[in-house]
């Protein structure tokens, strides 16, 4: 059943230099237990969806329009007190730094044990318990040694676990991840990934994870929503769009990705393919589909915002899309 | 297992097979150790000579590495947190001294003053640029000094060096917070090709790029590459990138080198454990939904290596004998002698 | 690339739009700008010389403020003090003695501090160890101790409390510098100028000064208004500044004498005086410090 439903969400931010539209119209929906891959590089807003979901968006940003509907309940336009019963309760955070979970100068199980206190009422002998358990399901060793320790004697992937830990304490419906592996080692993260897997699995929870790694998405998600400038460009099953994208800026993603350019007989191309240009600027989007300028497929057409089409189960913000191609 | 010899579709489609044994070793590394040690200050000795458990503590960043670089080579220098391979870059172009062991260029030692022949990218676009000085004088200033321009030559030779690094010739008024991270990644390595360098050492200088940004930037090494026929040793902790770029592959884990090999090699079947695992935790497109199956334990701390082979207390080889002896590179893959499961 | 023409945005002119961000700072700004021209000034718009002896009539002593002179001439706006000086004029002379006082201390000890801090910083070892127990030893002291042995020590004189008023503020600028000097000598860029084998001299001077500069002025307003207040003090007192030439400390303590008979201005306008100052600079100093501070970037 659904369980989260975004519909046409906008988030801005007044600037000295204008209103920057981070996120301009996003649509999505999560049933339970399903997990939905957000991808984008730096300025797509994929970030700020996240941070939108929650309510986490501070002055002089503001949720300009849309809705969140989380299990039937609108969340924007929330007061302040309604978020914060649901925040680390049924939806829970893992950010990209895990300091900015973990207050360098309380201990673990201070942490631990206040999130849970702070939406139910129990005991702190249980809470403590839970916390060694928490710790335990994410491959923590000993952790009722680890509790009382502080977050500078973790290494960095630890310190991340233990944010995960927390934001699983007390079994959210909904996990949102923004890019926690990327700044960890490959092995780190294939622990991590690991553990995020199988708690999904275990618990039912839907996972929302924001990166730019197309490859991590490919292993972990279900569904995945690329998105560029603020829209959401192609969305469908991980399979589908990974193997046959259709638009033309997935394509040229998958196609800047060193491993993607080795031949069948396992010789590398000298060169990448790679998309020319940058990512515009926010403040000064031009009318039409933000990726004319970088887009070899573009004509009078594009310059008129295309809408998010969809066809069997996919959908596609392009008037030129790619055919489907044979592998 | 010598480094010469790639098939002929390798040697075509990697420009300039520099596996050929005759090019000149340019940059060595021989026996290089590097220990940072941090001293006790007064007040510590004294607590330490009350009885306190105060210790000099230790990082043994690099042990005892080897390594040669060719003219023309594209070496590429892995390994994740601790490994080491930042401390080895910055060896190798004279911004840090070994504690043990020696650096040749050309079978000198590297020089303290005059132009350098050696030049890094390095990883951070947002920190790598002073914030207050112009582009014309962030890439302008060494040649300069090193005589290889006057004054009035500086517009053009720095209008000429952003050309070739793919930026409009009038930015080179503005300031770095002026520009993208992709375009000052660009302004970069501009600065490092201001000095006519022979060699670059790249730490990690795309990891902090988008993927579409990655990709034009390491076209544009290519490019260069072949330009001015450079030689580059580059240090990153993606494989992808790696096995794109590279003739050549250097594992490292903890200070050491646990493996050597030519690319093409490595990447169908490494020998080493750590080295299989990390190819084996990369997560790749073709291969969705895959459980993971991750390898135990944390990678330790550099200040407290394990004994023995350092990666023993999370191999699922290792024996007893592991814990004791230090393993030696041998032919290019790391033997243990007998009775390891690796050939 | 993109050809869009972005004019050329020196760190200046982007510096200047974002300290204008805060009302309060450009109220701060203007009341310092307005203290400054006074004190500038002080010569020329000054109703009367206040230490000009000969022009002083003792039958105008202790005047209220807004009465007219005995022998006509002048209206004493803000009174007048026990030699019958005009305290207006006083004022102005006094905020010329008293800024006059601040900055140069505050300019000298900041040249001092900051280059042994840097210096510190980039050398290590033994010199900046030693330093550092210096500059930890002096800053231990209350200030006022510390300068009041001095000018014990050294007499009456506006070099004296200047020489008392630098020994007192380097060290604080020292360890500002050295802090902010290590920060930036990790960076990368510093490792890249190395790199290019520039010689060290150069990596100082045009490399890491100018960028641990900015914590280095925050600091340096604020050590201003201090260096003020702690003048203000010492005058108070009765050590540094001589009655010749009174700084606005000096005005308040020549005027305490009478607050309890009802003769306020002698006292109160000077005190108000230096409240405005001091105000002025640290309201634009907390706006140089949170435009300055890297955290904070925009």
């Amino acid at each position: 059943m659904t369980l989260l439903v975004v519909d046409d969400l906008q988030t801005e931010f007044a600037t000295r230099d204008g209103v920057l539209r981070a996120v301009q119209g996003v649509s999505f929906a999560l049933a339970r237990g399903q997990v939905l891959g957000l991808v984008g590089e730096s300025g797509s807003g994929k970030s700020v969806t996240g941070f939108s979901i929650l309510g986490l968006i501070d002055p002089p940003g503001r949720i300009s329009g849309g809705s969140v509907k989380f299990d039937g309940q609108e969340l924007v336009g929330q007061p302040e007190n309604t978020l914060r019963r649901l925040r680390g309760k049924r939806i829970a955070m893992i950010f990209q730094d895990p300091m900015m979970t973990l207050n360098p100068v309380l201990s673990i199980e201070t942490q631990m044990v206040e999130t849970v206190l702070a939406h139910e009422r129990v005991g702190r002998v249980v809470a403590r318990e839970r916390a060694i358990e928490s710790l335990g399901r994410v491959g923590i060793a000993e952790p009722a040694a680890r509790l009382p320790q502080y977050p500078h004697q973790f290494s960095g992937g630890m310190r991340q676990r233990v944010a995960i830990a927390i934001a699983l304490l007390n079994r959210p419906d909904l996990v949102i991840a923004d890019e926690p592996t990327t700044a960890l080692d490959v092995t780190v993260q294939g622990q991590i990934l690991y553990e995020m897997q199988k708690l999904v699995r275990e618990a039912g929870s839907a996972l929302i994870w924001i990166t730019h790694d197309l490859a991590v998405i490919a292993g972990l998600a279900d569904r995945v929503a690329v998105m560029y400038a603020g829209r959401i460009v192609e969305e469908g099953p991980v399979a589908a769009v990974l193997d046959a994208p259709r638009h033309p800026y997935t394509r040229g993603l998958l196609d800047s990705v060193p491993a993607n350019n080795v031949a069948a007989d396992g010789t590398q191309a000298r060169r990448l393919r790679q998309i020319p240009g940058m990512t515009p600027s926010l403040l000064k989007l031009a009318p039409g589909c933000a990726f004319r300028e970088r887009c070899d497929r573009a004509d009078a057409a594009c310059a008129q915002m295309p809408d998010l089409r969809a066809a069997g189960g996919r959908s596609v913000r392009c008037v030129h899309p790619l055919a489907e191609q044979i592998a | 297992m010598s480094v010469a010899g790639g098939s002929t579709a390798e040697s075509a489609s990697r420009p300039r097979d520099a596996s050929a044994p005759d090019a000149a070793v340019l940059l060595e590394f021989d026996g290089v150790s590097k220990r940072f040690t941090r001293r006790l200050d007064f007040v510590e000795r004294l607590a330490a000579r009350l009885g306190a458990d105060v210790r000099e503590s230790t990082v043994h960043a690099v042990d005892r590495v080897s390594l040669a670089v060719r003219e023309g080579e594209v070496v590429g220098l892995v390994g994740e947190s601790g490994c080491g391979k930042s401390t080895l870059g910055r060896i190798g172009c004279g911004l840090y001294e070994p504690t043990d062991g020696v650096v040749r260029y050309r079978g000198q030692a590297l020089q303290r003053a005059g132009r350098p022949a050696v030049q890094m990218i390095f990883q951070d676009p947002f920190a790598s640029l002073n914030p207050r000085m112009r582009i014309r004088d962030i890439v302008g200033e060494a040649p300069q000094v090193h005589g290889l321009i006057d004054a009035a030559g500086v517009d053009a030779y720095v209008a000429d060096l952003l050309q070739r690094v793919g930026l409009d010739p009038s930015y080179a008024r503005r300031y770095p917070h002026q520009f993208s991270g992709g375009q000052r990644a660009r302004i970069g390595i501009a600065r490092a090709l201001a000095v006519k360098p022979e060699f670059l050492i790249c730490d990690e200088a795309v990891a902090a790029l988008d993927v579409s940004i990655q990709a034009q930037v390491l076209n544009l090494f290519m490019d260069l590459r072949e330009q001015l026929g450079l030689t580059y040793l580059f240090i990153s902790h993606d494989l992808g990138v790696v096995r794109h770029l590279s003739h050549r592959v250097v594992v490292m884990y903890l200070g050491r080198v646990v493996e050597t090999a030519p690319t093409r090699e490595l990447f169908a079947a490494p020998a080493h454990p750590y080295a299989q695992a990390l190819l084996a935790e990369v997560p790749r497109l073709d291969r969705k939904r895959r459980t993971y199956v991750p390898i135990r334990g944390e990678i330790p701390s550099p200040l407290n290596p394990p004994s023995g082979c350092h990666f023993h207390p999370r191999c699922p080889h290792a024996m007893a004998r592991c814990s004791v002896e230090v393993p030696v590179l041998c032919c290019g893959r790391l033997r243990g002698g007998g009775g390891r499961r690796v050939i | 690339m993109s050809g869009a023409a972005v004019p050329v945005e020196s760190p200046l002119r982007r510096f200047c739009a974002q300290f204008a961000e805060s009302r309060l700072a450009l109220v701060g700004l203007a009341m310092l700008v307005a203290v400054v021209l006074v004190a500038l000034l002080a010569p020329v718009i000054s109703p009367q010389n206040p230490y000009d002896l000969g022009k002083l009539d003792l039958m105008d002593a202790r005047l209220p403020p807004g009465e007219p002179a005995a022998g006509g001439g002048m209206t004493y706006l803000l009174g007048t003090d026990g030699q019958g000086r005009d305290m207006l004029s006083a004022i102005f002379y006094g905020l010329r003695v008293s800024l006059y006082v601040g900055v140069a201390s505050g300019v000298i000890a900041l040249t001092l501090g900051a280059v042994l801090g840097v210096l510190a910083a980039y050398v290590g070892g033994r010199f900046e160890a030693v330093l550092m127990r210096i500059v930890d030893i002096q800053l231990g002291f209350p200030a006022i101790l510390v300068a009041l042995i001095l000018l014990a020590v050294l007499g009456k004189g506006v070099d004296k409390i200047i020489i008392a008023l630098v020994a007192v503020q380097w060290a604080y600028y020292a360890r500002t510098a050295r802090s902010a000097a290590l920060v930036e000598r990790n960076k990368e860029y510093i490792e890249a100028a190395r790199g290019l084998k520039l010689s060290p001299v150069r990596i100082v001077l045009r490399h890491l000064l100018p960028n641990a500069l900015p914590p280095l002025i925050v600091v340096g307003t604020v050590q201003v208004a201090h260096a003020i207040a702690l003048e203000a003090t010492l005058s108070f007192l009765g050590l540094g500044l001589p009655t010749t030439e009174p700084s606005l400390g000096l005005l308040i303590a020549n005027g305490y004498e009478y607050l309890l008979s009802g003769k306020y201005w002698i006292s109160v306008y000077p005190g108000v005086a230096l409240l405005l100052t001091i105000l002025s600079i640290n309201l634009v100093g907390d706006q140089l410090r949170d435009v300055l501070n890297p955290r904070l970037a925009r």
